[in-house]
C-alpha cells in the first residue's frame, strides 16, 4: 500500500526551500551578477581584469594563512594526540576546555591578544621588568599570524583528536607486534590514519585565515591589507562594490577548489567530522 | 615522555586561556592600565551600565538573537520534518547542500552576498526595504542559524521509531494530528538544542552582522568592535567579561538541555559536510 502524503508532509519544505532560494542562492548570484557589471549596471570584464593589481594582496593572504595553518598544525597535531592518550575521564575535561575557547566572539578573543601584545600591555611590562625594553609588537606580520594561531588553534585540534581517538587501539598492538617501534607506530599508523582530521583541521583554518578583516586590522595595525580587509574596505562606498564583488567571487572560487583538492585526499566521503 | 606530554598540554592550555584571564582580571582594574594591577573595583562596570549605547546594544542583540532562533527554529523543524520524508534522493540532497553554503563559505562572503542582495532590494521603486537594520540583520541572522537547527533536529526525525507513526495513524489519528501529538514531541530535545544553538550564534556573531547592518541598529560585538578602534577602554573589557560569562552560562543550559549521556553540543558553526567535491 502507498502511503498517503499528507498536506503538512508536502509544505512542510516550502518555507526552508523558498529561504535558501531567496536568501542563499540569490545573494550569490548577486555577487556574481555585480563582479560583472560597472556601477550602472552595464555587463564588464573590467572587475576581473582589474583584480592583477591586487594580486600582491592574494599572495600576501594565502602566505599569511598556510602559514598559520602550517603553524596550528605542529602545534596542534601532538596536542590531539597527547590527548588521546590520556584516560577517558581527563579526555572529557580536556576536549571541553578546548571548545570553550571556539564559543567566545573571536572579536573578544582578538581583542584579548591585543591586551597582552599592545604597546603598553602585559608583555611589554614584562619585557622592561626583564630589562629589554620595549618591543613593537602590534603591527607586525608576526602578530598577525599570532592571532591567527591563536584564534584558529583549536579549530585544528578538535578534528584531528576526533580521528585519532576513533583509531581501533588494536592497530596499535598490531604494529608493536610485528615490531615497530613508537616512531614508527607513528609515522606508519597512527598519521596515515589520521589524515581526514588533518585534512578538516586545514581547512577549518585557512578558510577563517584567509578571509579575516578584524585580526589584521587589530593585530596588524592597519599596516596589513589581506583579501579580507580588501573587501571589507570597497563595502564601505558604493562606487567600488562591483571590485568589492569581484575579489570576494574570486576568492570564494578559490576556496571551493582547495577544499574540493583537499576533500580528495581523505576518502571518506560524507561523514562529519566535528 | 608521560610527563613532557602533561608538560605540553599544560602550556598550550596556559597560552590559550591567558589572554582572556589577562582580559577578564583587567576589567576589575581599578587603574584602567594593564601596567598595575591597583585594587579591584567594579568602576568599569558602572561606567558600562551607564553607557546608554551599550545598553541599547544589549537590548538589540537579545531582541535579535531570541527572534532570529525562534524564526529558524520553525522553518527549520519543518524542514527536518520534510528532509526526513522526503523520497526523491536528489531533492534532499540539493536541500542539504544548499543549506549548507553558509557553512562552507567564509563569513565574509556571506556578508558580502547578503549585502548585495539587501543593496538590489532596496534600489527597487516601492521595494518595502527602505534601509539595513533589524529587518536585514534578523534575514541574515536566521540564515545562517538554520543550518544548524536542522543538524540538531534532523537526526531525531531520522531515528523516531516508525511504528510510533503507525500506530497514531491506525488509531485514528489524522497525520497533521500524528505530526503535532506523536512526532513533534519526540524531537524537542532537538529542537531546545537547535534553539539555544541558534540564539547562542546570534548573539556571537560579528562578521556577518558587520555587513548588513547600519548604525541605528548596532548589536554588542558590533558595539565592541566601533569602540575599540582607536583606544583601549576598559569599560569594553567590562562587556567583554560579561559577554564570555553569557557564552559559558548558555552553553551549560544546552548542554543540560540536551539530555544526559548524549553527545557534547560542539561548535558546529565549523562543522563542514565532508563531501566527494565542492558542495
Amino acid at each position: 500500500m502507498k502511503k498517503k502524503r499528507s498536506f503538512l508532509e508536502g509544505f512542510a519544505a516550502v518555507p526552508h526551500s523558498a529561504w535558501c532560494l531567496l536568501f542563499i542562492i540569490a545573494p550569490l548570484l548577486f555577487v556574481v551578477y555585480f563582479a560583472f557589471t560597472d556601477t550602472y549596471g552595464n555587463f564588464t570584464f573590467d572587475n576581473i581584469t582589474m583584480l592583477s593589481s591586487y594580486t600582491h594582496i592574494f599572495v600576501l593572504s594565502v602566505c599569511f594563512a598556510l602559514i598559520a595553518t602550517v603553524i596550528c598544525l605542529i602545534i596542534g597535531y601532538p596536542l590531539a594526540f597527547f590527548i588521546s592518550q590520556c584516560k577517558p575521564q581527563t579526555q572529557k575535561i580536556v576536549v571541553v576546555l578546548l571548545m570553550l575557547p571556539m564559543w567566545i566572539s573571536l572579536l573578544i578573543r582578538t581583542y584579548s591578544l591585543m591586551a597582552i601584545l599592545d604597546n603598553g600591555g602585559l608583555l611589554n611590562s614584562l619585557f622592561e621588568m626583564i630589562g629589554i625594553g620595549r618591543v613593537k609588537i602590534i603591527g607586525t606580520s608576526g602578530a598577525v599570524i599570532l592571532g591567527m594561531v591563536y584564534d584558529f588553534l583549536p579549530y585544528m585540534v578538535l578534528p584531528i583528536y576526533t580521528s585519532i581517538s576513533k583509531l581501533d587501539p588494536r592497530y596499535l598492538e598490531a604494529a608493536s607486534d610485528l615490531g615497530c617501534n613508537s616512531a614508527k607506530t607513528m609515522l606508519h599508523v597512527v598519521f596515515p590514519l589520521s589524515v581526514p582530521g588533518i585534512v578538516s583541521g586545514v581547512t577549518m583554518v585557512f578558510v577563517p585565515s584567509i578571509s579575516t578583516f578584524y585580526i589584521s586590522q587589530k593585530l596588524g595595525g592597519g599596516s596589513f591589507d589581506l583579501i579580507g580587509d580588501t573587501i571589507e574596505r570597497q563595502f564601505q562606498n558604493v562606487s567600488t562594490y562591483n571590485i568589492g564583488a569581484a575579489i570576494s567571487l574570486v576568492m570564494m572560487i578559490l576556496i571551493l577548489i582547495s577544499v574540493a583538492i583537499m576533500n580528495k585526499f581523505s576518502d571518506d566521503g560524507g561523514e562529519i567530522i566535528v | 615522555m608521560k610527563t613532557l606530554s602533561k608538560i605540553y598540554m599544560w602550556v598550550v592550555f596556559a597560552l590559550l586561556y591567558a589572554p582572556i584571564l589577562v582580559l577578564i582580571l583587567f576589567s576589575f582594574n581599578d587603574a584602567g592600565s594593564l601596567n598595575n594591577f591597583s585594587t579591584f573595583s567594579l568602576k568599569w562596570y558602572g561606567e558600562l551600565f551607564r553607557d546608554t549605547r551599550a545598553l541599547e546594544a544589549l537590548k538589540n542583540s537579545l531582541y535579535l538573537a531570541v527572534s532570529s532562533s525562534l524564526l529558524a527554529t520553525v522553518i527549520g523543524t519543518l524542514a527536518a520534518f520534510a528532509i526526513s520524508r522526503m523520497r526523491s534522493k536528489y531533492l534532499k540532497a540539493a536541500l542539504k547542500s544548499a543549506t549548507n553554503i553558509p557553512m562552507m563559505n567564509p563569513d565574509i562572503v556571506t556578508g558580502v552576498s547578503m549585502m548585495l542582495l539587501f543593496v538590489a532590494a532596496m534600489s527597487i521603486p516601492f521595494s518595502p526595504l527602505k534601509k539595513l537594520g533589524f529587518a536585514t540583520m534578523l534575514i541574515a541572522h536566521t540564515t545562517f542559524n538554520l543550518p544548524y537547527v536542522i543538524l540538531s533536529v534532523l537526526p531525531r526525525f531520522q531515528q523516531m521509531d516508525k511504528h510510533l507513526t503507525e500506530a497514531a495513524l491506525d488509531l485514528g489519528c489524522t497525520p497533521t494530528m500524528t505530526f503535532f501529538r506523536v512526532e513533534l514531541p519526540l524531537v524537542v530535545p532537538g529542537i531546545v538544542s537547535g534553539l539555544m544553538l541558534g540564539f547562542t550564534l546570534s548573539l556571537d556573531d560579528f562578521v556577518i552582522s558587520h555587513f548588513v547592518s547600519s548604525p541605528d541598529f548596532q548589536t554588542l560585538p558590533l558595539y565592541v568592535y566601533n569602540q575599540t578602534a582607536h583606544e583601549v577602554k576598559y569599560s569594553m573589557y567590562a562587556l567583554c567579561a560579561l559577554m564570555v560569562f553569557v557564552i559559558l552560562l548558555l552553553l551549560l543550559a544546552v548542554n543540560f538541555a540536551g539530555g544526559k549521556g548524549e553527545k557534547k553540543v560542539e561548535r558546529p558553526r565549523k562543522i563542514r559536510r565532508k563531501t566527494g567535491g565542492a558542495a
